[in-house]
């Protein structure tokens, strides 16, 4: 036994020993593991949040919220779900994943691994305390608009920045944690163009966070100097300007949405392949969508601010680069059909939730499409015509993406084959409450209803009521996935070490459950083989 | 130091160093975005510069409607109007309007107008000689006084502008700013 | 199995009953055209769009879901083995990018006659604050406020709610038919942003800044829009009302709103020439109170602490009674306490000063004059 392994079971056998455990692990494994139960903890926390809202909407009229608290609902339940949520639960996956995945012991630097992760649990609990400060939480939506933000924001909205300020760190230090290793520590053999899709999305998806989360750090910075240290970079009565603001805040919030959604991309190439039984159709050619989504996230932040008063050149340049961005979202899209195609099929849990990710994300996609047609999107900016669209992407993009790869995984995480019927029944009312719950907001939408308001005129209540009903629904089904996933951890049928029929890739090859400690000397790859490329060829040692 | 450890920390310095200057871009954005709205005029700011006419520049023929327009900010007690609503004005000529100002309150209040054009491509074409929006003005409670504006739209303004707004939007601010914004 | 089937059948028949039999609205699917010339255009480029992304849908699912069909393992046991084919991404990159270019030339054809906002003959200068707008029109000038209508009390379910919930003003904008109409919009605090879906014209308003945007009406009627951008508490509560009339009777409405303003001005002379006693003025103040300050101050007086002042026994209400008319008239900057000054007359303000300072245990005994109000402006 090693020594490393010696000092864990001293920890084990205590509460002490637990506490210090879990604060002190530098183990990929364990970090992925907290990853994920924080970003489950608050992806219930914001879907509460979502809960009370709409059962504010459910009918016109006052009934629950007061039209603040309303306010700091909204914004909470948008702040968690993306930086609480969606983006931990990424790093979670990439953290349990990536060492496998390319054959190394650990992340580059498990120290910083584990500050990273850290932070996260003080960052949120400030931000939720803000709900119990005097003047009350952050109203001002997760966009946070000067001068709504700055000038006229409740005193919580320091802590507000404070808290973007560890969110971002976290972000930043994980994601170069993330590039050195893939760049280091992949095992001999394995080249870039040979790394399974899953560590090539994520590659790109670092590289964007730490382009754009100190962009972020730099807009709250302006925010605090603007609220406390007399500047006036966003106040007009200083010579600054309110829609500055916005141009710095999408220049991070565009590619920030992409960071959103790169990995959930990654997943599905690596679950359809799987229960296709097929390579995936065109590797090169998704990396280099990829690539190509990533570059031009960075040159369409303007989309998000047609009405601000832009000129008529801007506005142009916006909506070609914005409409650009379908080509190489849809050459992925086709590329996951054509893997599909003529293949031999399986629909288990992993599948489907893969399946309807590719589905309504492309109809997230659609919707995305006509709101960058700028003269429509007179029409759709600011309405629930919107809502719906990143709802769409969001849901069953990151969050069904997330499920898939967590069914997908578990079996080598816990040792354990979650129950199918179980995660059957979990789809598809899961499919049921994203699309009762998100489509009418097309409707309601292109019917006028606005955003972030905490109470409507009378010819929405028939959209709202049946989108409360679905949030009902899809809150009840989270439940339930949490239920499946304990109970796995706790139990169930035996995972064999390939799980998987059609599985290929390093993480294959370790037993379920996968020990603590994997590759820690790295595995030989099959001799090269004679075409450049090959998504998953990697089998340690052995010939098929 | 392996040659792998090498590479670790050169990597981890490199992009450490990336995104600190991320962070720093992050506010190059903001002169950035001046420059750019400076020369182009695109967000209806005019630059805040006393322009000096010149006597040789050509009169046009063409004929152009400025309107003028006066907002008080929330917590300013000024009454604050345009004493005409527009000019008829020919590019290249200079012209003077004046803006009303009274101070309802009974203390010395300071102010800073902050002038916007639309359409935000005309910006550029305004020159002001003269305009009580480069200095803060004060008013002892209860003063009221007549602000000059006096201005020219450059030839070169384009053909198929044929109206454009001026507005003033009047903030009170400490007058222990005035060293900040004269220096903007 | 056909006993729950049939109990399924009929409970969503109820409920479907309950949900659409309690509303008299048409479910509206689609955007509408609206009255205006581009609005028709951009119900058009939105079609466009549905269209294009409906079809390529159909082929994309119909792919999906055929294969799911057909190539399912228990139909179809031996996957084939091809992948990468140059020629096919090419043809799936290059067509899309066709079909692109095809949709960007209508948006770009409707957004060049958007944006050009010259000749217009007529501008209104919209000014929005927290939580209402002020229209004025600039060569007439002439300029109100236009605060939403709809009564407190529907809101709170206490009473039925009207049709147009939400979405009546006291005043709304009046503007004739086919006239250019340009509006420019600013404003006095946040970021709002001024929309009616019926002509398409939604724009920002942004503090410190005037942006433009312009419309011409085919046909008369009353259109309804609301702010579409978060401002703060009452967002949804700040509608956009604007009644369209025959350019005909355009001038004669603007003749009758000077009419107005001079009989106002009249009425006003008289109110602050009359001295007022407590007892009459307490229930105007009252009124005044629970109209426009109560939202924020409560009717209580207790405000919200670290938000909202509170004002039973506070400096202001109790202290200087100029401080306190200088606090209503003029509002504080940087907050949510806007200046009453151009939105109440001086009896509506000295008379709400006079509530604030003798209720809620505040027993200044201090009664506030309209000429005082006036002497003030």
């Amino acid at each position: 036994m090693s020594t490393h392994a010696h000092a864990e079971t001293k920890y084990r056998n205590s509460l002490l020993g637990f506490a210090a455990r879990w604060l002190l692990t530098t183990n990929h494994k364990e970090i992925g593991t907290l990853y994920l139960w924080l970003s489950f903890v608050l992806f219930f926390i914001a879907g509460s949040l979502a809960m009370l809202i709409r059962m504010e909407l459910f009918q016109p009229g006052i009934q629950l919220l007061q039209p603040d608290l309303y306010n700091q609902f909204v914004t909470l339940h948008g702040l968690v779900m993306v930086f609480g949520a969606v983006m931990p639960a990424f790093v979670g996956l990439a953290n349990w994943m990536i060492p496998m995945m390319i054959g190394a012991p650990d992340m580059a630097l498990p120290r910083l691994n584990n500050f990273s992760f850290w932070i996260l649990p003080f960052a949120f609990t400030l931000l939720l305390s803000t709900l119990f400060m005097e003047g009350g939480a952050p109203n001002f939506g997760w966009t946070f608009y000067a001068p709504l933000s700055t000038t006229y924001g409740p005193p919580s909205t320091d802590f507000f920045i404070f808290g973007i300020h560890m969110m971002g760190i976290s972000s930043v230090l994980g994601a170069i944690n993330i590039i050195v290793t893939i760049l280091n520590l992949r095992a001999p053999g394995m080249t870039l163009m040979k790394m399974p899709l899953f560590v090539w999305t994520w590659l790109i998806t670092a590289f964007l966070l730490i382009m754009v989360m100190p962009v972020l750090a730099g807009a709250v910075t302006m925010m605090l100097t603007d609220r406390h240290f007399g500047t006036s970079f966003f106040e007009a009565s200083g010579g600054g300007d309110p829609v500055l603001f916005q141009h710095i805040f999408w220049f991070f919030g565009h590619p920030e949405v992409y960071i959103l959604i790169l990995p959930g991309f990654g997943i599905a190439s690596q679950i359809i392949p799987t229960f296709s039984r097929k390579k995936l159709f065109g590797y090169h050619s998704m990396v280099y969508a990829t690539i190509s989504i990533a570059i031009l996230s960075f040159v369409v932040w303007g989309h998000h601010m047609f009405t601000t008063g832009m000129p008529l050149a801007t506005e142009l340049f916006f909506m070609y680069a914005t409409m650009l961005i379908a080509v190489p979202t849809g050459v992925k899209v086709f590329n996951w059909v054509a893997t599909m195609w003529s293949g031999s099929i399986t629909f288990e849990t992993p599948m489907l939730f893969a399946i309807g990710f590719v589905i309504m994300f492309t109809i997230g996609g659609f919707s995305g499409l006509m709101l960058a047609l700028v003269p429509a999107d007179f029409q759709y900016h600011d309405t629930y015509f919107v809502v719906a669209h990143f709802h769409y992407v969001l849901y069953p993009g990151a969050i069904f993406g997330t499920m898939a790869a967590v069914y997908y995984w578990l079996p080598k995480w816990t040792g354990h084959m979650y129950n199918e019927r179980l995660g059957k029944i979990h789809f598809w009312l899961a499919m049921l409450g994203v699309n009762l719950t998100f489509f009418p907001m097309h409707f309601s939408g292109l019917a006028g209803m606005p955003r972030r308001i905490v109470d409507y005129s009378l010819q929405f209540a028939d959209f709202n009521m049946f989108s409360s009903i679905g949030a009902g629904l899809l809150g009840l089904t989270q439940v339930l996935f949490l239920y499946i996933v304990i109970r796995t951890i706790r139990g169930g049928e035996k995972a064999s070490d390939q799980v998987w029929e059609g599985a290929e890739g390093l993480e294959w090859t370790v037993p379920s459950p996968a020990p603590l400690h994997t590759f820690e000397t790295p595995p030989t790859l099959e001799p090269a083989l004679k075409m450049d490329y090959d998504p998953n060829p990697v089998k340690s040692g052995s010939n098929e | 130091m392996s040659k792998a450890d090498n590479s670790r920390r050169k990597h981890t310095a490199l992009l450490s160093v990336l995104a600190v200057g991320m962070f720093g871009f992050a506010f190059a954005l903001v002169p950035l975005y001046d420059v750019f709205c400076e020369l182009t005029g695109l967000n209806g700011k005019t630059s805040g510069q006393v322009a000096y006419s010149d006597p040789q520049t050509p009169v046009d023929d063409r004929l152009v409607t400025i309107q003028f327009l006066g907002i008080v900010g929330t917590g300013m007690p000024w009454e604050f109007r345009p004493m005409e609503h527009q000019l008829v004005v020919r590019p290249g000529k200079l012209y003077t309007t004046q803006f009303y100002a009274r101070n309802r309150a009974s203390q010395l209040v300071t102010g800073q107008a902050i002038p916007s054009v639309s359409p935000g491509l005309a910006a550029i074409h305004l020159h002001k000689t003269e305009c009580f929006c480069f200095t803060q003005q004060q008013l002892a409670g209860g003063e009221e006084m007549e602000m000059p504006v006096t201005f020219y739209i450059d030839t070169d303004l384009p053909e198929d502008i044929k109206t454009l707004s001026l507005s003033y939007t009047l903030y009170r601010v400490n007058p222990v700013e005035i060293a900040q914004v004269a220096s903007n | 199995m056909t006993s729950l089937t049939h109990r399924l059948k009929s409970s969503l028949q109820v409920v479907l009953l309950c949900v659409f039999s309690s509303h008299s609205f048409a479910i509206e699917f689609d955007m509408r055209e609206g009255v205006t010339d581009l609005s028709q255009r951009i119900q058009g480029i939105h079609h466009m769009g549905l269209v294009v992304c409906i079809i390529v849908g159909i082929i994309v699912f119909g792919a999906m879901f055929y294969t799911m069909i057909a190539h399912r393992r228990s139909r179809h046991p031996q996957p084939a083995q091809f992948h990468e084919s140059l020629t096919v991404e090419v043809i799936w990159t290059v067509i899309p990018i066709l079909i692109l270019i095809v949709m960007a030339i209508p948006a770009t054809m409707a957004l060049i006659e958007i944006e050009d906002n010259s000749n217009s003959d007529l501008t209104i200068l919209i000014t929005a604050s927290q939580w209402k707008w002020h229209y004025q029109y600039v060569e007439a000038d002439i300029g109100y406020y236009s605060n939403m209508s709809t009564p407190q009390d529907q809101i709170n379910n206490l009473e039925p709610k009207s049709v147009n919930y939400l979405l009546e003003v006291d005043k709304p904008l009046v503007l004739p038919t086919n006239k250019k109409i340009r509006f420019l919009t600013t404003s006095k605090d946040v970021i709002h942003s001024w929309w009616v879906p019926d002509f398409a014209v939604k724009q920002d308003a942004v503090p410190g800044f005037i942006n433009e945007a312009w419309t011409r009406i085919d046909q008369p009627g009353v259109f309804r829009g609301q702010c579409a951008e978060l401002c703060g508490r009452d967002h949804a509560f700040m509608p956009v009302v604007v009644e369209v009339i025959p350019e005909e009777e355009f001038d004669a409405w603007i003749a009758d709103q000077r009419l107005a303003m001079a009989l106002a001005s009249e009425s006003a002379v008289a109110d602050r020439n009359k001295e007022w006693t407590m007892s009459e003025l307490l229930p105007i103040g009252k009124n005044t109170f629970i109209s426009h300050c109560a939202t924020c101050h409560q009717t209580s007086g207790m405000g919200q602490p670290g938000k909202y002042p509170e004002l039973v026994g506070s400096p202001i209400t109790t202290g200087s009674i100029e401080d306190h008319l200088d606090r209503v008239m003029n509002g504080k900057e940087k907050t949510e306490m806007q200046a009453w000054a151009p939105q109440l007359t001086d009896l509506e303000i000295a008379a709400v000063i006079t509530y604030e300072r003798n209720t809620w245990g505040n027993d200044t005994g201090d009664v506030v004059q309209p000429m005082i109000v006036y002497s003030a402006r």
